[in-house]
C-alpha cells in the first residue's frame, strides 16, 4: 500500500495483556463431543488391527489394491471388490524427527514418525506411524521396516495396536 | 443461459446411521445421483461444492474429508459454509460464468455422530452477548416464535396444523425418518419446551445425504431431455443478533425471495407456486416463511394452515415430503433435501406424495437457531 | 480488482472477529471510492471456525463484513481459502448476478487457548490418524523432507526463502514479522522443531483481516474507476483425503488448479508470460514447492532459482515481493491480503516501497490448504 493510506486497522495485545485481564475477554468452554460411526471399511481394519493384521480392499477397475481400505475406489468411483490381507512390512517414504511431543511440548529425546508405504498393497499406499529401534542418524527415507506389534492381549482394535515400524532385518520378510 | 437439474440422488433420512462413516454415506447419495443423470463424475464433472460446518461434523477443517467418496479427487471442488442452496446458488453462479458445464452439489447430516447436539448450536451464539445467559439455544427460536405469533395474531392452534400434517405426509415419504399418525391433540398436549413451543413443534435430528448434478442448458440436453430448471435462486442475510433485526418476518426469505423470484420472472407467486418444501425444523416457521415467500399475505399463513390450504390436497401443498418435522431436522442439508423433492414432484417422481400436475415449485430453508439467513430456489419445466 | 484493505496482522489483536472484518472491508470500500450501498453481494473467507471460538462464524460475524441485509455467503477451503475467497467473488460477478463484491476474509487465531496450535489436533483422521498425537509441524515437516531427498535439495537453499520474504516485508505496513538482518545462518541456527522444520522455517499464528472489492467491466467504466487488475484466470483443485498415499514430493492439485487457471488466462508458456508470484508461503520449503505446482520452475529447480536472484523482488520473477506469510504472518483467510491484494497493488503501482522496480502486467496468486490437498489459483493482469 502507498502514502495514500494513512491508518492500518489493528490494535496489538501482548500476552500479558490477555493473562493479567487488562483487557476484557469473555472466555467459553465448548462442549463438542462426536463418536463417529467407523463405517463398514473402518471396522474391518480396526477389527484385523486387533488380530495382528492390516487388511485392504482390491479394486479391478484400477488393479490397485487399496491401503487404507475403502469401500470406493476414489480414482474409478465404484465399490471395491474384495477384501485382501497385507503384509506388515514396508518402506519409509518420509518421516520426521520430532523435538515436539504430543502436546507441542519440548523434548530431547525425539519422536521419529512418518510414512510407511506397505507391501502387498499398490505403491505408495501409506500409514502414518512411528519408527523406532533406530537413531535419528539412521533412519533414512528407502528404509525397510517391519511393525512390531502389542501383545494380542493389549490390543484394542486401532492404529496404536502396533508400537511403531522397526528396522527390518536380515532373512525377514 | 439456463441450469438444469439433471441428478438427483438421496439416501433415505434415518435417526442414525451406525453402519455407515459419513464417507460412505455420500458415497451412497453420490453413486445415485450420478446413475439418475448417466454421468460419470470422473470425467464429466467440472466442478464439485460441497455444503458443511466443521462443528456439525467434528472436524477442523471438514473440507479434506470430502474428495474421494464423490469422485471428486484431483477435481475442481469447494466447501461452502452454508446450506445446500447456499451450495445450490455457487453452483448456479459457476455455471453462468461458462467455465463450468456440469456440476454436482452434496449436502448431509450425521448428527448421529455428535454426541452433543445442543453444546455444538450452543456454541453458535454470540460469545459475548449470548453465551454467558446460558440458556438453550432454542430458546431463541421459542423469543421469535412468541414475537411471530403476536405479531400476526396467529392461533396457537395454527402450529398444531403444521405439526400434524408434516408429520402425516411422513408418512408418505419412504425417506422420511418420523412419518407418524399424529393429530392435532396430540401436538397440542405434548409438553412445553420453549414456550410458546412444544415438544412436538421442534423436529428430531436426522442422518442423511443429498447430491445434484446441475449443468448449463446445452450440457444437460445431453444427460436428459426435459431437465428440471434451477429458474431462480437468491440468499440473504440479515443481523447475527436476534436484538437487531427488524421484526419477526424472516426478511432473510422475503429478501432471498425476491431475488429467486426475479430470475425466475416470477410476479404473483402466491398464483403461480405450486408445490412448495419450505424449512419447518420449528413449527412457526412454516408459517412465517410461508408469509415472508409471499405465499400468503401477511398474518394469514396460519388461518390457511387450520383451512387446510397447505395440505397435500389442498390449494398450494406445503412439504408434501413431510418437510424436517416429518423428515427429520438434517442440518445444512435442509435446503438441498427440499430442491431434491421439488425436483422429483416436477418430474412426476414423487411416489406416495406426489402434487398432480405441479410444474413451478419452490424450495426454502434457513441456517438454523441462531441465524437469519436462508435462501430460495425456483424451479420449474418445460419453457 | 477495484479496492483492497488489510489490517496489521499480530499475534494478538484487541479487536474482535466482526470489528476485524469491518476495519478491512471499510479500507477496501474507501480505496474504491465505493460505499456498502453500492456492492450487491458479499463473500467471506475463514478458515477454522475454532480459532474465534464460534460455530458457524461465518454468521457471527457477518454484520463486520456488510453482510446484513444483502446476499451473503462463506466458502472454507482450509488454507486454499486466502486466494480461493476471491475466486468465489469473481464468479458472483462473472456470473452477471452481481455488478460489484466485497470479499472479506478473517482469521482471529489469538482467541484459542492455551495455544490456536490444539486446533490442529481436530484437522485430522480420527482412525488413522488422530491416535498417534500428531503435530501439524509433522505434515509439513514430512512433505519437505520428500522434496528435499527426492531432488536433493540443501536446507540452507530453502533458508533462503525465508531470509527474502522477512527481509521483503520490511516494506510492508502491516508486517508481524519483517526482519531487514535476517541471514541464511539465523533460521540455520533456529531451533529444529520437527526435523528437517526449524522454527525460522514457520510462520506463526496471526490476527487479521483483509478484503477486496470486485466489480465487472460495465461498472468499471460506468464509475470511470482509474485503479484497477483484471482476473484473468481461475483455478482451483482438491486432491484425496489419502495423503498417506500420495508421493508428496510435487504438489500436483497445484498444478492441476494452475493449468485452469492459466487456460482460461490463455497463458501457455507461464514461465515467459507471468511476471511474478504470490505463491503461498506458510512455510519456507513451501514457496519452492508451490513455485513447480505453478509450473514456474522445473521440478526440483525452484531452489536455483532462488539461489541466483530471479525470485528477488528485482529479478527476473519476483516471487513473494509482498514478504509472504513468512514475512508479513498468517491469519490464515486473511493471507488473501498479501496474496491477492499484492497483485493488485503491485499491478496498479501503489506497492509503495515493495514496488517491483520493472513494469509487471501479469501476476499469479496461489494458497494451499487442507491435508496437503488444496490448490487455488487466480491470474491477474494490469
Amino acid at each position: 500500500m502507498t502514502a495514500r493510506i494513512k491508518r492500518w486497522p489493528g490494535v496489538e495485545l501482548g500476552a500479558a495483556d490477555l493473562y493479567e485481564g487488562k483487557v476484557t475477554q469473555t472466555r467459553f468452554r465448548p462442549d463438542a463431543k462426536y463418536a463417529w460411526s467407523a463405517g463398514e471399511a473402518m471396522s474391518r481394519f480396526l477389527e484385523e488391527l486387533q488380530r495382528g493384521r492390516f487388511i485392504a480392499r482390491t479394486c479391478t477397475g484400477c488393479d490397485r489394491i487399496l491401503f487404507p481400505p475403502r469401500m470406493f475406489c476414489e480414482a474409478c468411483f465404484r465399490p471395491t471388490d474384495e477384501w485382501r490381507y497385507i503384509q506388515d512390512t514396508g518402506t519409509i517414504e518420509t518421516f520426521s524427527i520430532s523435538y515436539l511431543d504430543r502436546d507441542a511440548k519440548r523434548i530431547t529425546d525425539p519422536i521419529l514418525v512418518g510414512v510407511v508405504s506397505l507391501d502387498g498393497a499398490s505403491p505408495k499406499m501409506g500409514l502414518m506411524h512411528y519408527f523406532a529401534e533406530m537413531t535419528k542418524e539412521e533412519i533414512r527415507i528407502g528404509m525397510r521396516v517391519k511393525a512390531v506389534w502389542r501383545p494380542p492381549e493389549e490390543r484394542r482394535g486401532s492404529v496404536l495396536d502396533v508400537r511403531y515400524f522397526r528396522p527390518l532385518r536380515e532373512g525377514e520378510g | 443461459m439456463r441450469v438444469g437439474i439433471i441428478g438427483v440422488g438421496m439416501t433415505a433420512f434415518r435417526p442414525s446411521t451406525p453402519e455407515y462413516s459419513w464417507k460412505e454415506l455420500m458415497f451412497e447419495a453420490a453413486a445415485r445421483a450420478y446413475a439418475d443423470a448417466g454421468v460419470d463424475p470422473r470425467t464429466q464433472v467440472d466442478s464439485f461444492v460441497t455444503c458443511a460446518e466443521d462443528y456439525y461434523e467434528g472436524f477442523g477443517i471438514f473440507d479434506e474429508f470430502v474428495p474421494d467418496q464423490l469422485g471428486a479427487a484431483l477435481r475442481p471442488t469447494c466447501t461452502v459454509s452454508g446450506d445446500g442452496l447456499h451450495g445450490l446458488a455457487s453452483a448456479f453462479m459457476q455455471i453462468q460464468t461458462g467455465l463450468v458445464s456440469v456440476a454436482v452439489v452434496e449436502a448431509h447430516s450425521k448428527a448421529s455422530d455428535i454426541v452433543t447436539l445442543e453444546g455444538v448450536l450452543e456454541h453458535g451464539l454470540d460469545p459475548i452477548w449470548t453465551k454467558p445467559l446460558g440458556a438453550h439455544p432454542y430458546v431463541l427460536a421459542g423469543l421469535e416464535a412468541d414475537a411471530f405469533l403476536r405479531a400476526t395474531r396467529t392461533p396457537r392452534r395454527a402450529l398444531d396444523a403444521v405439526v400434524s400434517k408434516n408429520r402425516r405426509n411422513g408418512l408418505r415419504n419412504v425417506r422420511a425418518a418420523y412419518g407418524a399418525d399424529v393429530d392435532e391433540a396430540q401436538v397440542a398436549s405434548s409438553p412445553e419446551a420453549f414456550s410458546p413451543l412444544r415438544r412436538l413443534d421442534v423436529s428430531a435430528p436426522a442422518d442423511g445425504c443429498v447430491v445434484l448434478v446441475l449443468a448449463s442448458e446445452a450440457a444437460a440436453r445431453r444427460f436428459r431431455a426435459e431437465p428440471v430448471w434451477l429458474r431462480g435462486i437468491g440468499w440473504s442475510s440479515e443481523s447475527p443478533s436476534i436484538g437487531t433485526r427488524e421484526g419477526p418476518g424472516a426478511g432473510y426469505a422475503r429478501d432471498a425471495a425476491a431475488m429467486a423470484y426475479r430470475l425466475a420472472r416470477i410476479r404473483r407467486p402466491a398464483q403461480e407456486v405450486q408445490v412448495a418444501e419450505v424449512d419447518d425444523r420449528f413449527s412457526f416457521k412454516e408459517l412465517q416463511h410461508l408469509e415472508a415467500l409471499g405465499l400468503a399475505k401477511a398474518g394469514d399463513a396460519g388461518r390457511r394452515a387450520l383451512k387446510g390450504d397447505w395440505a397435500l390436497d389442498g390449494r398450494l401443498p406445503v412439504n408434501p415430503s413431510g418437510g424436517s418435522l416429518g423428515g427429520g431436522n438434517v442440518f445444512e442439508a435442509t435446503g438441498l433435501r427440499g430442491t431434491a423433492e421439488v425436483a422429483l414432484q416436477l418430474r412426476g417422481e414423487a411416489d406416495g406424495h406426489q402434487v398432480d400436475g405441479a410444474r413451478v415449485g419452490i424450495a426454502q430453508a434457513w441456517r438454523f437457531v441462531p441465524t437469519a439467513t436462508g435462501a430460495v430456489a425456483v424451479l420449474g419445466v418445460g419453457r | 480488482m477495484i479496492g483492497a484493505g488489510m489490517t496489521l496482522f499480530r499475534r494478538r489483536l484487541q479487536e474482535t472477529p466482526p470489528e476485524l472484518c469491518y476495519e478491512a472491508a471499510r479500507m477496501a470500500l474507501d480505496s474504491a471510492g465505493l460505499e456498502l450501498s453500492d456492492i450487491g453481494a458479499v463473500v467471506s473467507g475463514s478458515a477454522p471456525d475454532a480459532f474465534d471460538g464460534v460455530h458457524m462464524k461465518g454468521e457471527y460475524y457477518l454484520d463486520g463484513c456488510g453482510g446484513v441485509g444483502r446476499p451473503y455467503m462463506r466458502v472454507f477451503t482450509g488454507g486454499g481459502t486466502g486466494v480461493f475467497s476471491t475466486i468465489a467473488g469473481w464468479w458472483h460477478v462473472a456470473s452477471g448476478l452481481f455488478d460489484a463484491v466485497l470479499v472479506v476474509n478473517e482469521e482471529k487465531m489469538s482467541c484459542c487457548q492455551p495455544h490456536p496450535q490444539s486446533v490442529f489436533a481436530n484437522i485430522w483422521d480420527p482412525i488413522l490418524d488422530r491416535p498417534l498425537q500428531p503435530n501439524l509441524v509433522w505434515i509439513f515437516a514430512m512433505e519437505m523432507n520428500r522434496y528435499m531427498t527426492v531432488h536433493g535439495i540443501k536446507k540452507e537453499d530453502i533458508a533462503l526463502v525465508a531470509v527474502k520474504n522477512k527481509r521483503n516485508a520490511v516494506g510492508h505496513p502491516c508486517a508481524q514479522l519483517a526482519d531487514p538482518n535476517i541471514t541464511v545462518d539465523d533460521v540455520m541456527r533456529s531451533e529444529v522443531m520437527a526435523w528437517p522444520v526449524q522454527r525460522l522455517d514457520i510462520s506463526p499464528p496471526s490476527d487479521g483481516a483483509s478484503a477486496i472489492v470486485l466489480a465487472s467491466e460495465e461498472f468499471i467504466r460506468r464509475r470511470r474507476i482509474k485503479d484497477r487488475a483484471w482476473v484473468s484466470g481461475v483455478g482451483w483443485c482438491i486432491d484425496s483425503t489419502m495423503w498417506t498415499d500420495r508421493d508428496l514430493v510435487f504438489p500436483e492439485y497445484v498444478a492441476r488448479a494452475a493449468k485452469m487457471a492459466y487456460k482460461m488466462a490463455r497463458i501457455d508458456r507461464p514461465r515467459k508470460q507471468i511476471d511474478f508470484a504470490e505463491p503461498y508461503d506458510p512455510f519456507d520449503y513451501k514457496e519452492l514447492h508451490h513455485l513447480e505446482g505453478l509450473l514456474l520452475a522445473d521440478r526440483g529447480e525452484a531452489p536455483t532459482l532462488t539461489r541466483e536472484g530471479v525470485t528477488a523482488r528485482d529479478g527476473d520473477l519476483p516471487t513473494c515481493p509482498s514478504g509472504g506469510l513468512l514475512g508479513v504472518g498468517n491469519p490464515i483467510a486473511a493471507t488473501m491480503g498479501q496474496k491477492i491484494g499484492e497483485l493488485f497493488w503491485q499491478l496498479t503501482g501503489q506497492a509503495g516501497t515493495r514496488q517491483i522496480p520493472h513494469e509487471v502486467r501479469t501476476g499469479v496468486a496461489q494458497a494451499w490448504g487442507d491435508l496437503m490437498q488444496y490448490g487455488s489459483v487466480v491470474v491477474m493482469r494490469a
